[in-house]
């Protein structure tokens, strides 16, 4: 890459900002580079010697305030929204339609995921409850004198009562399981954001 | 480093390579070398604080046929070294502060 070639690639990168800040740091770069050239560095050495463009961008857009940053880039957008807001609007039928679809459908998914715990749950919660009947059973039938029939109604309640807590702790589990998995394409969505707003 | 520390450090490295006499930038970074080894993007944003706070003055002068930025000390950017002096006490001190508390536990 030769001077120009490299001075150009900055800029591109700085496009946008006040004239008065890249110019400054373009004659500041191109004095280094003719400097090094001077000192008897080939004009390739020279430029290679500074770094990539995209790093001395990055750290000429990292030094300037914020303002200046967020004026820069909305300026940029809005030369491009001009004719894409007519896109936009014309096409909205078809993409908004998708979208809506794409979303319900992901919503959808979610929800019965939720459901299927949720059912999971309340029938922990009846088998329980089946426990409580069957030691009632016990008892009743055992007043009337059936013990057979108490001791068979007993343990029923007792398996009952075994496997209600087996699947209550199962279903609590998977309960972390998807809410984990949730945080976690939550994080994924929020990093998509913020990689495209850092990409220079 | 602690860069926020490197930083005011770098500030004043940069003016004492200016102290004798004006400088360019390549100058200044060939000046520093053996000593703080510092790129030239570094180097553009402190010249342009230090510029902007007064501490030096910045003029264009043709060389070889092309515009080349001289950059010279300002009364303020001497007082400035010579505060860094002064703290310097106080820096040493605590720094051995610091070892010496460090390495009793």
């Amino acid at each position: 890459m030769n001077k120009e070639q490299f001075l150009q690639a900055v800029r591109r990168r700085l496009a946008g900002l006040p004239d008065k800040d890249v110019e400054g740091a373009l004659a500041y770069y191109r004095e280094m580079i003719e400097d090094r050239m001077e000192d008897g560095l080939s004009e390739e050495e020279a430029v290679a010697a500074l770094g990539s463009a995209e790093d001395i961008a990055a750290q000429i857009l990292m030094e300037l305030p914020l303002p200046t940053l967020v004026k820069a880039r909305s300026g940029r957008a809005r030369t491009l929204r001009a004719w894409e807001i007519i896109l936009l609007v014309l096409g909205f039928p078809v993409w908004g339609s998708l979208l809506l679809a794409v979303l319900s459908a992901f919503l959808a998914v979610y929800a019965a995921v939720w459901a299927v715990i949720a059912s999971l749950f309340l029938a922990a919660l009846s088998l329980a409850l089946g426990l409580l009947a069957g030691g009632a059973g016990l008892v009743l039938f055992c007043v009337r004198g059936w013990a057979l029939w108490g001791v068979l109604c007993g343990s029923a309640g007792l398996i009952c009562g075994g496997t209600a807590i087996l699947l209550f702790f199962a279903v609590k589990a998977a309960a972390r399981g998807v809410a984990w998995l949730s945080r976690r394409s939550c994080r994924w969505l929020k990093t998509l954001f913020v990689r495209r707003r850092n990409a220079v | 480093m602690d860069t926020q520390l490197k930083r005011g450090l770098l500030d004043v490295c940069v003016l004492a390579a200016i102290q004798e006499e004006e400088s360019y930038g390549y100058q200044i970074i060939k000046k520093m070398n053996p000593y703080v080894s510092i790129s030239e993007s570094t180097l553009y944003p402190i010249l342009r604080r230090l510029e902007t706070s007064g501490l030096l003055t910045v003029r264009s002068a043709e060389h070889g046929g092309r515009l080349r930025k001289y950059y010279r000390i300002t009364p303020a950017g001497r007082q400035r070294i010579m505060d860094f002096a002064g703290d310097w006490q106080e820096i040493l001190s605590m720094y051995r502060f610091i070892v010496e508390k460090g390495s009793s536990e």
